[in-house]
């Protein structure tokens, strides 16, 4: 899994929660609550994919970690390569 | 005990709110069932057949109803965290609603799902109200409606500080009491604010088919999702242990075991399930009840000049009484539904005409009657229902109407208790909201119209809203 591919996991699942969202121009070093409209039920929903298709658990005190694709991809990447790893 | 089926969640009753419950946790790989006593799911706003014809109970209008393209209203947070694409509801616009106050409507404001059409009605209507109403608005517009922990204000209070005119006052209040208030003469400020938000600033839209398209998807998303149900199978009790839910009993005398329980039929009506240590129920029912006339026409209303409003809320004296009447139904004031009256689109409509009015009734008036008796003053307050609210729509005569009517059919606070378990036919529930949705057991939460998010979209909200604070944020 490279950074890019994360970021693909990422995009993907927030196309399928919000596809009323335009995600063609999304950049990977801004806010994703300043670039397209998300609350935090859809951040709850974010996470609660990640764990139901990946695996993956972020812990509460983490979320802050998703607020953008770069830090998404530099907090998730690690995780999904124990992921991998262990699969 | 050993041998009983377990659940992570059970959830009781298969209204708006509880499947919207089961949609959440099932797509997260929870085990879930939810248990409705009736053969029919949607609660309070369901529907049902007679001599081949459907009838839809309880919803007039969706409310909410944003275009495309809005975002962070109720209705797309609900379409984004049920996964529904909003062409599957199928929505069709209201094409114009009143307020008519007086004992002929002398007094109308027009509104559609454009809300400047309302405001300029206001400005036009009440000039010397308008600066205090558009402060109103903006009030509205900031305040934090879904907060779980906020201090209850009156909404009474709050309005007057804007608007002086009692006319005016009650005009607001009419719509937004009807459609949701479970407290009488008054509301709190945040229930006001997600209801005035719900008609006038978002608006009203509805299915063709009415309120079984919208139950099909949510029972289609459920079923995908893997979501258990067993109908006609209620919960008689629940078994507490050391301040939890350790069992829920059902109507067959089953014993089923549940680690999360999310109840959807009420406070009060969840406290008298809980077999609890404390004995006598603390909790206060609502007293606020409807009847409801329906009448099916040969034709489209257009033809009989009933053609223009979608609903028309109607009140005839000096002030408006919002509160349990103390005959059997309080004809001075109402709601009046057209269905046929959503632009569904050139050249579709319903096939026949349908004319609904809502008015507010006395359950114990209802309740103890004998069959007879109570066939008998069925027909005599349709009557009277229909001609008040006749008052309000362009005139016709007598006879214009009975050749047109097809078949009538009304339901009471008696049918409504019989089909929902709602004590006292209390359509919007008791008084006293619980927002974040707590019981006196620990692991038993309130989803639906006593959790506090009202209408039907509200319904669905609090359903997710609950499902997700305290069991999927819970890990």
């Amino acid at each position: 899994m490279t950074k890019e591919e994360c970021k693909k996991v990422v995009l993907d699942i927030i196309a399928d929660i919000a596809p009323d969202e335009d995600l063609s121009n999304v950049k990977p070093e801004v806010r994703l609550r300043d670039q397209l409209q998300l609350d935090s039920m859809d951040f709850l929903d974010i996470v609660m994919e990640l764990r139901k298709r990946h695996g993956i658990e972020v812990p509460e005190a983490d979320y802050q970690q998703l607020a953008s694709l770069d830090s998404c991809a530099d907090y998730l990447t690690p995780k999904f390569l124990a992921v991998a790893a262990k699969g | 005990m050993n041998t009983s089926t377990h659940y992570d969640v059970a959830i009781i009753g298969a209204g708006m709110s509880g499947l919207a419950a089961g949609i959440r946790l099932a797509h997260f790989g929870k085990k879930v069932c939810i248990f409705e006593r009736h053969n029919a799911v949607g609660g309070l706003n369901s529907f049902y057949s007679l001599s081949g014809r459907k009838f839809d109970v309880g919803l007039h209008a969706l409310t909410n109803f944003v275009r495309p393209g809005v975002k962070g209203t109720p209705l797309t947070k609900l379409l984004r965290q049920l996964r529904i694409d909003r062409a599957e509801f199928a929505l069709c616009e209201q094409k114009q609603s009143r307020v008519a106050f007086g004992p002929g409507g002398e007094t109308s404001l027009r509104f559609t799902n454009d809300f400047s059409v309302f405001e300029s009605e206001i400005a036009a209507q009440f000039p010397v109200q308008i600066d205090g109403f558009r402060r109103l608005v903006t009030k509205i517009r900031s305040f934090d409606d879904v907060s779980l922990d906020a201090a209850p204000v009156s909404a009474r209070a709050v309005v007057r500080e804007h608007i002086t005119d009692s006319l005016l006052e009650d005009m607001l209040f009419c719509p937004v009491m009807y459609y949701g208030s479970a407290q009488e003469h008054d509301m709190e400020f945040g229930q006001f604010v997600i209801m005035f938000k719900a008609l006038f600033l978002e608006g009203f839209a509805r299915p063709l088919d009415g309120v079984r398209v919208i139950l099909r998807v949510l029972l289609d998303k459920y079923r995908r999702a893997g979501g258990e149900r067993r109908m006609k199978c209620g919960v008689t009790k629940i078994v507490a242990h050391a301040g939890r839910a350790s069992a829920l009993v059902l109507d067959s005398g089953e014993e089923i075991t549940a680690t999360h329980v999310i109840s959807s039929i009420g406070a009060p009506e969840t406290e008298r399930l809980i077999n609890s240590a404390t004995g006598k129920p603390l909790l206060t029912p609502g007293r606020l009840s409807f009847v409801e006339t329906i009448t099916i026409l040969n034709r489209q209303p257009a033809e009989l000049g009933w053609g223009r409003d979608t609903i028309i809320f109607f009140n005839d004296s000096p002030r408006f009484d919002y509160v349990c009447p103390d005959e059997p139904v309080d004809v001075r004031s109402g709601v009046i539904c057209i269905p046929n009256n959503f632009d569904y689109g050139t050249d579709l409509n319903l096939p026949e005409g349908i004319f609904r009015v809502t008015c507010l009734a006395r359950y114990d008036r209802w309740a103890g009657l004998p069959e007879d008796a109570y066939q008998a003053a069925k027909r005599a307050w349709f009557a009277t229902v229909q001609s008040s609210a006749r008052r309000f729509v362009p005139t016709i005569t007598d006879n214009a109407l009975a050749e047109a009517t097809l078949t009538t059919d009304m339901f009471t606070p008696r049918t409504i208790t019989k089909f929902t378990g709602h004590i006292g036919g209390a359509i919007y529930g008791a008084p006293v909201k619980h927002r974040q949705g707590r019981t006196e057991l620990e692991n038993v939460y309130l989803c639906g119209t006593d959790q506090g998010f009202l209408g039907i979209i509200g319904a669905m909200l609090s359903g997710i809203s609950m499902a997700n604070y305290h069991i999927l944020q819970k890990g």
